[in-house]
């Protein structure tokens, strides 16, 4: 059994959907990072059955709307000095810039190569969302 | 003027504006004359970044009808593009000196994506696959010339419903009227898919689903038709065995209203009998005239020209 210590300084992501960790891991870009990262997977959970977690050992600002994305059933608990200071809640976000593309053959934005097309959510519960320009359905 | 700088999809028109712009192409209807000079020195671009013979025309009537000018492409091979200019960048520079963009292309989204960088507005002609408003503008003008409106109506449409982008976004576009009632014809292979049913769930529009053209035309008050393809079916035999249930005839007519009309998009292949076209009930060579009227209205409205002066 590894020793995860108790977090003196940094963000808890717990009650990940089991599978997502590392998805989540990668599109925070936490491989960059040169603190200590925790990435656990398949942990028992007497909600979830099995969930994944990541504690990340210092204080960063999350792309909250890269994680609303991916899994926005999860819990966010940032601490400081020992203390959890602040727990979020998240939802899907209402629009995505930057972070979905298109996966339609026939739209534009795969021939012109555009980045910043923005996506609207227009499903919450299965977080679908329509690419501006073709209306074509997309997740994360 | 128009709410929006740009007509990209139908739904970007609110209900006001539809009626506002019906209107507006009634007046044109009993007066051309009147108009013939409202759009005096604007150019309009049309850049046709694949062939559509039809819709450039229409478009290019309706601007010099309005006493405009109009340039553009219909080939895009002898354009920039060609050169490998974007999109974006064709919209900045087309929009430095025309007053209004029309635009048709094969890839879903562009005329969006012109809209954004052009500094005029612009028109959508057609998208792939994804929406084509003149179309259905044109659709909505010929129900409304024969109908006087649109409030109460059973409108029947027939043929291919679950592939034909003209016919759902008609549907959805008639569904925002008050008391329309449709009757959805088609082999179950090709019916109504479920989103456009789901709007119309969701508007407490009443719909009525059936396979024979026959049993219920004599309850309609337009019919709106539309091809079958045989590479739709299956097999040869399915295809065979379908057609002829969905192919208007001077038989089934006989069973029609006195007042239904008959319209298609067209082209037509054999799914009215030319036999049909004698009756006049059948509007649909009509249509193309309303598509020129409802677009002289259009490209006013998005000028914001001024009604002329008696
Ligand atoms: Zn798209």
């Amino acid at each position: 059994m590894i020793n995860v210590s108790k977090l003196k300084e940094g963000i808890v992501i717990d009650h990940i959907r089991a599978g997502h960790g590392y998805k989540i891991f990668l599109q925070l870009g936490l491989d960059a990072l040169d603190d200590v990262v925790v990435l656990m997977r398949n942990v028992e959970s007497t909600k979830m059955g099995r969930k994944d977690l990541i504690k990340i050992e210092t204080n960063l600002d999350l792309n909250l709307d890269v994680l609303g994305l991916i899994d926005p059933d999860v819990t966010i608990t940032y601490v400081k000095e020992g203390k959890c200071v602040q727990k979020i809640k998240l939802s899907p976000p209402k629009t995505v810039t930057g972070i979905l593309s298109c996966k339609n053959p026939r739209c534009i934005t795969n021939q012109e190569h555009i980045s910043d097309v923005r996506f609207h959510l227009v499903d919450a519960k299965t977080n679908l969302y329509a690419c501006e320009y073709c209306d074509a359905r997309t997740r994360l | 003027m128009l709410e929006c700088k740009s007509l990209i999809a139908p739904s970007d028109l609110s209900l006001t504006e539809l009626e506002k712009l019906i209107a507006l192409a009634r007046r044109i209807i009993q007066n051309p004359a009147r108009y013939a000079e409202v759009c005096k020195g604007k150019i309009l671009a049309s850049l046709f970044y694949e062939p559509s013979t039809r819709t450039k025309f229409s478009f290019d009537a309706a601007m010099l009808r309005l006493g405009g000018s109009t340039l553009g492409f219909s080939d895009p091979s002898t354009s920039s593009t060609a050169k490998g200019e974007t999109i974006a960048d064709s919209a900045r520079t087309v929009g430095q000196y025309a007053d209004l963009i029309v635009v048709r292309h094969p890839k879903e989204g562009t005329a969006k994506l012109m809209s954004r960088y052009a500094a005029c507005p612009v028109i959508n002609a057609g998208d792939g696959g994804h929406h084509h408003p003149t179309q259905t503008l044109t659709d909505l003008l010929t129900i409304d010339h024969y109908k006087g409106n649109f409030s109460g109506l059973t409108v029947g449409v027939c043929g291919d419903l679950k592939f034909g982008r003209t016919i759902h976004s008609l549907t959805t576009c008639l569904a925002r009227f008050q008391n329309v009632r449709f009757l959805f014809i088609s082999p179950e292979e090709l019916a109504m898919p479920v989103f456009v049913k789901e709007e119309l769930d969701a508007k407490g529009v009443s719909y009525t689903e059936t396979t024979s053209l026959e049993g219920c035309i004599g309850e309609l008050d337009v019919l709106y038709m539309s091809r079958v393809q045989r590479e739709r079916f299956i097999s040869e035999e399915e295809y065979l065995r379908l057609k002829d249930y969905f192919v208007l005839t001077t038989e089934k007519m006989a069973l029609a209203k006195p007042d239904m009309i008959v319209m298609h998009p067209l082209p037509r292949v054999n799914e009215i009998a030319t036999e049909v076209d004698a009756d006049p009930r059948a509007v649909y060579f009509d249509q193309v005239k309303f598509g020129m009227y409802i677009r002289m209205a259009l490209i006013m409205k998005l000028l914001g020209m001024e009604e002329p002066h008696a």
